[in-house]
């Protein structure tokens, strides 16, 4: 172990002090907020709330999970196909994958409810041909449809990287020892991108489980997930502490589910966990 | 030992437009040990992939077992690859990566363990089944890749330059543990590699090639012995290729001087290429010399004096066993059979005498550099 020196501490202060000020001191806020009442005093109060949020919590894990196992088979063949491509062919795949993310995502769900809508345009359309009007927006598919649109470039960018690095010769060892082309991708290619699955996986199931804004716009009361709920909670000064509360329990099925997926990534532990 | 297992016809390989074999045509015997061998960038490695499927050519005929193979994908071709740097699966341990070929057949599981077995023996690496190939040193992970390769069975196997990797007590080794699997195995090698050493040590045949040509097929010692132009005597060991003229019939002038040689059917006068061997020239007193000329360079090398004498500003390379000094005005006789004859060529003259031998110019930088 190196021994760090002076100029590396104060190179590392910033750092340290903006995660102290920006990460600790608000997680240790919220885990405050969820033990104590209005007056400040201890209480166990909010916690055993919780019970009553139970349908909407295992609604949201419900969600998170269908989101994430659709987004997953929908990237693997992007990503198998990208990272195939040429390398310009690449560089444009990735532009347009990154393209919407640099919009807000209040703008990009936003503009889902244009398209899904009574009077929308897919509705529009579908009217022409005498069809509908459907009532696609209020239901859980536009809420799920609205995540994976969202949270799909975390899972092709992650499986593409892994892709890109796996050494061709590997390929060509594999069709040498009588692989065809599905065998080589069921014995090499797919173990050797495990970990870009993996990382996918939580990279889109984290942010889907604890999602609002989403299901607020695109769904209705009855497919309101745990994160519009927590918004709701601390939009109302009164509500704060079962918010946090809720926020604990959130945060503690994230860790879980990160600690499930680091197994899977293997002793190495492989898999990039942003 | 003399049936034809792999043919090559007029093969022409083009990358980018760029010609990287020209009209190659070779025959390849069955069990033969056979060295692709030449300078990077001369298509050696590029015969080797068009044989193992990776390439197609752009005209010409690939023949295995007298069957067109042409356009056959890799895992339909019974041949096996030992790549370069092996690779290996990263993602199997030592057992897995020898039973894959076996797997993908759709081998029993239990005939799978007696030949993975039979493999790991082969190789000397019993005991290490579970071992992740990431943990075994260079070597070890050569032997996995020979096994991965032979378990399958293949009538030839393809190496590209398998031991390039290794340091060089592990290469000779390797060498002759190469050299008895062959025997062993009674299959048919192809073997790249860039080292002429290593080709002359272990094949039956060598093909050395430059720039998309093939320059010369032979027996080690033929190649060596009877280079058939400049590029094979420069690249094949040290060699002296001086400018001669063929006078008659066992006769050839070097140097203004006429020597006697074992040389014949040139014509009358021809201007040739003569190649002397370093280890040829005997060193004797100026006066009992043919030739006399100044010792400009001295380099031990173990077993011999390597030296470079300055004849009329031809610098000679001989090595020997005796020591001479620098300065030392020295008489060199070549026996006729010393004496090698070959056609002028497009090489002729671009591999000239030893005046920019590498270590004289590192002596010649050294006094510069002493000097300022």
């Amino acid at each position: 172990m190196k021994h760090s020196s002076l100029g590396t501490k104060i190179l590392n202060a910033p750092y340290i002090l903006w995660s102290v000020l920006f990460i600790i001191v608000p997680l240790v806020i919220v885990v405050y907020f969820a033990f104590t009442d209005q007056n400040g005093a201890w209480t166990l109060a909010n916690i055993a709330e919780i019970k009553d949020y139970g349908e909407i919590l295992l609604r949201s894990i419900g969600y998170a999970v269908v989101a994430t196992l659709i987004t997953l088979v929908t990237s693997y063949p992007v990503a198998y196909f990208m990272s195939k491509a040429k390398a310009r062919t690449q560089a444009i795949m990735m532009m347009l994958i990154m393209l919407p993310m640099w919009m807000n995502l209040l703008i990009r769900t936003y503009s889902w409810t244009t398209i899904l809508e009574k009077n929308g345009i897919i509705n529009t359309l579908l009217g022409y041909l005498g069809i509908g009007p459907l009532p696609l927006i209020g239901t859980s598919g536009a809420v799920i449809l609205g995540m994976i649109y969202n949270y799909i470039p975390y899972m092709i960018l992650p499986i593409y990287t892994i892709m890109v690095k796996i050494d061709p010769a590997l390929l060509e060892a594999a069709s040498d020892l009588g692989s065809n082309g599905f065998d080589r991708l069921k014995r090499v290619i797919f173990p050797l991108s495990l970990p870009g699955v993996v990382s996918g996986i939580t990279m889109v199931f984290v942010p889907s489980v604890s999602t609002f804004y989403i299901a607020d716009k695109l769904g209705s009361t009855k497919t309101l997930m745990i994160g519009d709920m927590i918004q709701k909670k601390f939009d109302i000064n009164l509500y704060s502490n079962t918010g946090a509360a809720l926020s604990f329990v959130l945060m503690l099925i994230i860790l879980i589910s990160l600690a499930v997926m680091h197994k899977f990534a293997g002793e190495d532990g492989e898999a990039i966990i942003v | 030992m003399n049936q034809n297992i792999i043919s090559l016809k007029d093969i022409v390989v083009e990358f980018d437009g760029e010609r990287v074999l020209d009209n190659i045509s070779l025959s390849i015997q069955d069990k033969e040990f056979v060295t692709l061998l030449g300078p990077s960038g001369c298509g050696k490695t590029t015969t080797l992939r068009l044989i193992a499927g990776f390439i197609d050519p752009l005209s010409g005929e690939i023949l295995f077992d007298s069957k067109k193979i042409n356009g056959v994908p890799p895992h339909k071709r019974s041949v096996n690859t030992i790549f370069q740097r092996y690779a290996l699966f990263p993602h199997y341990n030592v057992y897995d990566n020898i039973a894959f070929g076996l797997r993908v057949k759709k081998v029993p599981e239990k005939e799978i363990k007696q030949r993975v077995s039979d493999m790991l023996r082969l190789v000397n690496l019993q005991g290490f089944e579970k071992r992740h190939i990431a943990k075994l040193s260079g070597g070890q992970q050569q032997r996995v890749a020979i096994a991965r390769a032979v378990i399958n069975r293949p009538k030839v196997l393809l190496l590209d330059e398998p031991l390039a990797a290794l340091d060089l007590k592990l290469r000779k080794d390797m060498q002759n543990e190469l050299k008895n699997i062959q025997k062993q195995l009674g299959i048919t090698f192809i073997f790249v590699t860039h080292d002429q050493e290593e080709a002359l040590s272990m094949s039956d045949t060598v093909v050395v090639m430059n720039e998309g040509k093939i320059q010369q097929i032979g027996t080690p010692i033929d190649i060596y012995n009877e280079p058939q132009n400049a590029f094979v005597a420069d690249f094949i060991g040290e060699s002296n290729i001086l400018d001669g003229v063929m006078l008659k019939d066992y006769l050839v002038r070097l140097d203004g001087m006429d020597f006697p040689c074992l040389d014949s059917g040139f014509g009358e006068n021809e201007p040739v290429d003569v190649v002397i061997r370093p280890e040829d020239v005997d060193i004797v007193p100026p006066e009992k010399g043919t030739l006399q000329g100044e010792v400009t360079s001295v380099t031990f090398k173990g077993v011999h004096f390597e030296i470079i004498v300055d004849i009329q500003n031809f610098k000679w390379m001989i090595q020997t066993t005796d020591e001479h000094q620098v300065g030392e005005t020295v008489g060199l006789v070549i026996e006729p059979d010393a004496i090698h004859i070959m056609k002028k060529s497009e090489y002729s003259g671009l591999y000239g005498d030893y005046s920019s031998y590498s270590d004289e110019l590192d002596t010649l930088n050294v006094i510069e550099e002493e000097d300022e």
